[in-house]
């Protein structure tokens, strides 16, 4: 079934970095992806590892911040929030998406009628 | 391509320690794959199962790690290293190119350490004692005039002392000790040695304390004190090899037996301070009492009182001097004193300033030359390596970051000529500083220090970002698609990089015209110097400084010397003998010279420089007798006095009323002139001549004796007879040896010398440089153009007629670079003005010889590449398309 996964557009994963950290408070690498996994359904092509770059990207950016602390079932691991800053971009970022997604739907929807004449 | 990545990445990070970054994620990679598994297995899977399952969603652990080593970018190390590894690697590619940048870089590099080093030492520097800048040269008869003239008398020193408010001590030296004054006994050899007297509180003054030892007490410095002395560093090394134990040591000298007090430090040189071009080896208390008799002979030396500047120090002197003693027990004897006081500093380089501004100047040129130069090779290397550029940045290099690699290139290729170069100025320091025979002060004491190495590093920078930036910023600024496409043959970019290389080398060429015009006129001024009539022959004469035992008596003084000089004339080879107390270009001392035939005021007469001499002097230097006769053995100590006067005096005091026979007053005592001669240079070539005297030795105390030979044989082959002579006068005639008049013309002319040499050096390298760089770009556009000149041969175009072209092409970008350079060289020459002698700053010869050289040079570089373009077979040229 994986070969119906869908392949994430450029962008898309520091995007839902930033809404999983904003809806879930702070979370280490494992629990985002794990988060973004479920959320989506299964259905989109994560490998876990990538979550890293766009972890280092974000924060180089000062949308997120991360520190070293302890798990529920005390492990080590880095947690990561958003910033003031990663809100307010993701805000912007929200809006764009939101629009995008609703000039695509009309598109196809209208390529749809097109086709039944 | 992604692969390749990976590989490179793996390649960095295995020659690096790893960052904390890299660390931090491994931590980060490896809690998240232990979440993992405890959740897979929590869901039920074996701890196997679990882990394998958890690898496959984490994706490839090197993957996740190359990601995101790129999204949070290189670190600027990891870049400089991967630059500086391509670097070596295109060097070694390149090794002719490497090579000659290398060199080139060495020569321009080290010319301008070494330079800086001698313009750090000179004029930069602060003098080698403490607090300099408040240490005052004071200087008699504001400050012209021969020695005696610039000094003061020893109850004027003691005066001054007391009634000065602004000085914290003033402190003097003895200024007529001449080298090799003192003969060092011991060992069965006598050897002369140069003593020198100072004030008990010299040293102190200065701010020189002694290594081992003391300084002088009061009591030495006493009449009838037992002689002491302190060693200078130098002297101490190689005579007591650096003894430790030598304070207390009696050492005999002149017949005196002298205790070693102390040792003076490295640092200081009296010499070269004071006297450039000469070394003294110990150091007397000047017994202050005993000089009273002995007139003027001190200079002075002032420490000013911390918040008194040098304005208000004159402005006390000039109220002070004119009413010093000259000898209080004569007060009716007017010192006539007046002071013209300068920072030390000033007065021991100040002089220089301007000659090491050019020095600088010159060598700054060569550097800038260097810099086009390279920027040019780097250009031609960049044509060549335009497509590799034009790949990088379609891989994604962005244009900083191949502006970067090409200023690392830059910066390796200097830094590596920087390395030689410093080698090179180490060694050009070395030399200069054991040159002891420049008279230059300070000059011994050159070194690459660390003010030089700073500099160094300065120019290292500057020098790679100028010649690397230019084809830097040319480069990433290429059109990819371009860059591409040109297949290097002639096509638009080519053109491009061509118009660039051109204007370097026009532009280059204009630096080494000035360079060369400079140099030119320098050389010539020299040459006029060299030239000028210094009112003796220097040819064929030598002297050497005879110890005869002194007698008051003039007669008997005459009839030793004269003796002396019948059995050294009889001696073969010898053509003429004479001896004078002093030389010209040597120690001097004035008198003053007057009339009373005229209504003269005696301090408004220029100093007289004196010569007392035997007969036969003035014909064995060489020095011409105008009208009247030279002295005779029969102007005896009884008979009347007679003087020897010099045109300029003569023109002065008789003007045209002729002067032999009158009555001139030398030193307040009534002489008969019996004789004009010729003006003598005596204080340098390039100085006008004042006022001489020559008086009998029978008459008048001689300073000390010169024994002065005209010869037909080389001097070295008469030592031995000569001194065979001198020591059956005098058995304790110290082992001297004869110095060639001319040695002393060229000692007086060294500084000149120096600048020229130097100057003259700077301007070939510029021209070699520069004709390197036409040569380059010419032989560069033949390759280019291999096809075209192919071509028109096969439609028939001749040899001459294709060398022609190139020739012209050659001509014309040098013509360009030579009339600027030219109408720099008129501006630079104008600046340059003062330091030429009897030469004008727009002196037709050079700067016709210069544009006439760069010519025929740039005509020359151009011909090699024409004969080559000339030879292009056709049928190759076009086949190789």
């Amino acid at each position: 079934m994986a070969d119906s996964k869908i392949d994430l557009l450029q962008g898309t994963l520091d995007l839902m970095v930033l809404q999983t950290l904003a809806a879930m408070g702070s979370l280490h690498g494992y629990g985002i992806a794990r988060r973004i996994e479920q959320v989506s359904g299964e259905e989109i092509l994560l490998n876990q590892g990538t979550i890293y770059a766009s972890l280092v990207r974000l924060q180089e950016r000062g949308w997120i911040s991360g520190e070293w602390g302890t798990s529920e079932n005390n492990r080590k691991a880095k947690f990561y929030s958003i910033t003031k800053k990663g809100r307010k971009q993701l805000a912007e970022d929200a809006v764009y998406w939101q629009r995008l997604s609703g000039v695509m739907r009309r598109v196809l929807a209208m390529q749809g009628e097109g086709g039944d004449e | 391509m992604i692969g390749w990545l990976r590989q490179l990445l793996n390649r960095l990070r295995s020659s690096f320690p790893s960052t904390s970054q890299d660390r931090e994620l491994d931590a980060e990679m490896a809690s998240h794959l232990e979440l993992a598994v405890e959740e897979n297995t929590k869901s039920g899977m074996s701890r196997e199962e679990a882990r394998r399952q958890a690898l496959i969603k984490f994706g490839g652990v090197e993957q996740a790690r190359a990601k995101q080593h790129e999204a949070r970018g290189f670190p600027g190390l990891d870049i400089l290293w991967l630059d500086l590894r391509y670097t070596f690697r295109a060097m070694r590619r390149d090794p002719v190119f490497t090579c000659v940048a290398i060199l080139i870089l060495t020569l321009g590099i080290g010319a301008n350490v070494a330079v800086f080093s001698v313009v750090n030492t000179i004029m930069l520097r602060p003098l080698p004692f403490y607090e300099p800048q408040q240490l005052v040269w004071i200087a008699g008869s504001k400050g012209v005039g021969g020695r005696s003239a610039q000094t003061y008398s020893s109850d004027a020193y003691k005066d001054f002392i007391v009634q000065n408010h602004v000085f914290e001590s003033v402190t003097a030296y003895f200024a007529f000790s001449t080298d090799d004054n003192l003969l060092l006994m011991g060992n069965g050899e006598l050897r002369p040695i140069t003593g020198i007297m100072v004030a008990q509180n010299f040293f102190e003054t200065l701010g020189v304390k002694p290594i081992i030892g003391r300084l002088f007490t009061a009591d030495e410095c006493k009449h009838n004190a037992a002689p002491v002395i302190l060693l200078g560093y130098g002297f101490w090394k190689q005579h007591f090899a650096a003894d430790p134990n030598i304070v207390g040591r009696a050492v005999r000298m002149s017949d005196q037996s002298m205790t070693v007090i102390g040792v003076l430090p490295e640092n200081f040189d009296f010499g070269s301070v004071f006297e450039p071009g000469s070394k003294v080896d110990v150091y007397g208390p000047a017994i202050l009492d005993d000089m009273e008799e002995w007139g003027n002979g001190l200079s002075l030396i002032g420490r000013l009182k911390p918040g008194v500047n040098i304005s208000q120090a004159q402005s006390e002197a000039d109220l002070l001097f004119p009413h010093l003693h000259f000898d209080l027990k004569h007060p009716n004897w007017g010192g006539n004193y007046s002071a013209k006081l300068t920072i030390l500093k000033e007065y021991v380089s100040g002089k220089l300033r301007r000659s090491l501004i050019v020095l600088w100047c010159a060598v700054g040129m060569i550097l800038l030359i260097v810099c086009v130069n390279l920027s040019n090779l780097m250009l031609a290397r960049a044509a060549a390596r335009s497509k590799e550029f034009a790949m990088r940045s379609a891989l994604g290099a962005g244009r900083g970051r191949l502006v970067r690699q090409l200023l690392t290139e830059s910066l390796v290729l200097s830094g590596t000529g920087a390395i030689f170069g410093l080698v090179l100025a180490f060694l050009i320091t070395s030399y200069l500083a054991h040159q002891g025979s420049i008279a230059l002060p300070l000059l011994n004491s050159v070194k690459v220090d660390g003010t030089a190495l700073a500099w160094t590093l300065f120019i290292t920078v500057a020098t790679a970002v100028i010649f690397g930036l230019a084809p830097g910023v040319k480069m990433s600024r290429n059109n990819l698609q371009d860059a591409l496409k040109d297949g290097g043959q002639g096509m638009s970019e080519g053109k491009k990089h061509e118009r660039l290389r051109s204007i370097l080398v026009v532009s280059e060429l204009a630096l080494a015209c000035v360079l060369l015009v400079g140099a030119g006129l320098l050389l010539h001024s020299f040459l006029r110097v060299l030239d000028v009539d210094l009112g003796f022959e220097p040819a064929r004469t030598a002297a050497i400084k005879a110890d005869l035992p002194y007698n008051n008596n003039g007669d008997q003084r005459g009839a030793i010397a004269r003796d002396m000089l019948q059995r050294i004339k009889a001696i073969p080879g010898i053509e003429a003998a004479g001896t004078s107390d002093n030389l010209p270009l040597g120690m001097n001392r004035n008198w003053s010279l007057g009339t009373h035939d005229k209504d003269y005021i005696q301090a408004h007469l220029p100093p007289t420089f004196v010569y007392v001499v035997t007969p036969g002097y003035l014909n064995a230097m060489g020095i011409r007798l105008i009208e009247g006769r030279d002295i005779s053995w029969q102007d005896a100590a009884g008979n009347q006095a007679v003087v020897i006067i010099n045109q300029k005096a003569a023109k002065f005091l008789w003007p045209g009323e002729g002067p032999i026979g009158r009555t001139a007053q030398v030193a307040s005592k009534d002489a008969t002139v019996i004789g004009v001669v010729a003006d003598v240079r005596e204080s340098s070539a390039e100085t006008e001549s004042g006022w001489q005297m020559y008086l009998p030795r029978t008459q008048f105390g001689p300073v000390g004796t010169q024994l002065v030979v005209r010869t037909s044989l080389p001097p070295e082959v008469l030592a031995s007879s000569v001194m065979s002579v001198l020591r059956s006068i005098n058995p304790e005639q110290p082992a001297v040896e004869f110095r060639t008049i001319q040695g002393i013309v060229d000692h007086s002319t060294s500084p000149r010398r120096f600048f020229v040499y130097l100057v003259g050096i700077f301007a070939v390298l510029g021209l070699v440089l520069a004709s390197l760089g036409i040569y380059g770009v010419i032989s560069y556009s033949v390759t280019r153009q291999t096809q075209e000149i192919g071509i028109r041969m096969a439609l028939g175009a001749t040899v001459s007629n294709v060398q022609f072209r190139v020739i012209a092409k050659t001509l014309r970008l040098a013509l360009i670079g030579i009339a600027l350079g030219a109408a720099a060289s008129f501006a630079m020459a104008q600046a340059i003005a003062s330091l030429l002698f009897a030469v004008h700053s727009n002196d037709p010869p050079t700067f016709t010889g210069t544009i006439l050289l760069l010519t025929c040079v740039a005509v020359l570089a151009g011909y090699l590449p024409a004969r080559r373009a000339s030879r292009i077979d056709p049928m190759i040229a076009l086949r190789n398309n």
